[in-house]
Order: C-alpha cells, then structure tokens, then sequence
C-alpha cells in the first residue's frame, strides 16, 4: 500500500486519504475584474504537468486537516510534504522524502 | 369497549441510551485472546477552538487537552483525544453530558471556538487481549507495534469502511469509538477476525 505522510500525523496509509486537486491556486480577489477567459483559466485549466506536481491531499481519516504533497506523476512517487500555508519546497525530484 | 389508551402505557421512566450491540453481545463468543466488550454510554463532546480557548476548555472538562498529535490525556477518569490540530474528542464514561457542556461553554465564553455534544452519535467497543492487534489489524491497515502506535496514542482511522477513532490505553488494550450506525458492521467483523482463536 503507498505510504503517504501527513505532516500532523505522519506516515499512513494510502486509503486515510483524499485528493484535493492541484495545489497554490489562489482564488481571484476580484472576480467581476476578470475575463471571461481568466476565470475559466481559474476554475478549469490545470496545469497537468509530467513530472513534479504540487498537489492538495485531505487525511479525510484521519487528522481531517488539508495539506500540500510534491507527487511524481510518472513514478506516483511522493517526494515531500508540507502544511498548506506553506511555499512549495525547492526539490527534484530525486531528493529522498516520504514514499 | 375502547380502552384508554394510558391504560396500557408504561410507568414512565428516564429513556436510557440503548447500546446498537446489545443483541450482538449477548450472543458473542468469549475468546480470552481477543475479547470484545461493548462499552456503556459516556458524555462526549467535540470540542474545536484556536489557541485562546484550548487550555480554559481542558481546565473546564478536567483534563488537559493534549497538543502533541495522535495523544491522549486522560484523568478522574475522562479522557481528551487529540483528532486533529484544534479538534479533540473530550469523553467522559457514564456521565451526563449537559452540565459538562455548561461547564466548559461557560469557561470559553468571548473565545473563538465550537463545542459540539456528540454523545449519542457513536458507541465504544473494547478489544482486548494479546492478540487484539491482530484483531484490529484485519480490517485496519495501520502499524499497530507498540512501536509505531504506543499506548497513550489515539487517532481517526478506518476500519474496512467504517470511519473510527482507534485509542489505546494498554499494550493489549484498544477501545475503538465508531458511529452508532457502523456498529453493528464494526462488532460483525471484529467477531469474524477472531473466529480462528480460541
């Protein structure tokens, strides 16, 4: 089973968790400034990358509490964690982190 | 010839909280290497609150509310299990939950916070015995070493499909708190596990 490690209460189990989409998309302040074409960006177009995504995950059993995961697409290898709030980590890929 | 329908009532007397596993523990095998025990009714309330309400909450319940993750405090016989960063689960076996909810909405008055009685919405089984772990471990994927969950932690869990809280007070001791509802699924499965013990 993928070990995923929630930053409250550490490694667990694949199945305490949900996905949560991608993650640092910040909702506009303004909506009404925006185009047609922005919002749809905001609410549809993902960046969908091969390699190093930024994610949300939810320990839905567990702690309940949202936070951010670095998650190799190709290899579903995470390679960190880290409390939402929180600026993505400076990593590749390679560097050790949780399984 | 319509009789009165008082007639036939009942004496009245206080509604006590019926356990949903009543019927499956009278008919439950014992098995001294994993027993199973339905627990009796207990106050509990959900408390959650940012960092100005936290220690008049414990102070108020009589238990200081743990603030390392997946610990649980417990004293006089109550208990406060950590369930999330501000989110503990206050239980207190056998006691009404209303003066308890006075008491502590009372010390928290001005602060931000949320105290929910949740004390019908789930039940307590016990497993316990030296091969609980094994027990729990058919339907729970956790590490259940005494390493990896030793006695003193609680956490939300799963077990099969249902959501539970998972605590252990002892190295053979674990009681689990499920939704009344998952009880009975819970009592069924755990009663499965153990069928290959004697």
């Amino acid at each position: 089973m993928l070990i995923i490690t929630c930053p409250w209460c550490g490694a667990r189990p694949e199945v305490e968790f949900r996905y949560g989409g991608e993650a640092h998309i910040a909702r506009p302040a303004d909506p009404s400034a925006l185009t047609d074409q922005e919002w749809a960006d905001f609410l549809y177009n993902r960046t969908n990358p091969k390699g190093l995504h930024a994610e949300r995950w939810r320990h839905i059993h567990g702690c309940g509490r949202y936070f951010n995961a670095l998650r190799d697409t190709v290899s579903d290898f995470f390679v960190t964690t880290y409390k939402a709030g929180e600026a993505r980590p400076d990593v590749d890929a390679s560097s050790g982190g949780s399984k | 010839m319509v009789e009165s329908p008082s007639v036939n009532m009942p004496s009245t007397t206080p509604l006590a909280p019926a356990s949903p596993l009543t019927a499956l523990a009278a008919v439950s095998r014992a098995v001294a290497s994993a027993r199973l025990v339905a627990l009796g009714p207990a106050a509990r309330l959900v408390f959650r609150g940012r960092e100005a309400a936290i220690g008049p909450a414990g102070e108020a319940f009589g238990v200081a509310l743990p603030r390392e993750a997946c610990r649980f405090n417990a004293a006089g016989g109550r208990f406060a299990f950590w369930l999330g960063p501000d989110e503990w689960l206050l239980l207190a076996p056998g006691a009404e939950p209303a003066p308890l909810f006075a008491a502590i909405e009372a010390a928290t008055t001005g602060l931000p916070h949320s105290l929910v009685d949740v004390s019908a919405r789930s039940t307590g089984i016990e497993v316990a015995g030296e091969k609980a772990a094994f027990v729990l471990n058919q339907g729970n994927p956790l590490d259940l070493s005494l390493g990896a969950f030793p006695v003193g932690m609680c956490t939300r869990t799963i077990f099969h499909k249902a959501e539970i809280v998972l605590v252990r007070h002892a190295p053979d001791v674990f009681h689990i708190d499920v939704w009344r509802s998952f009880a009975p699924y819970v009592w069924e499965l755990l009663e499965d596990a153990r069928r290959e013990l004697a």
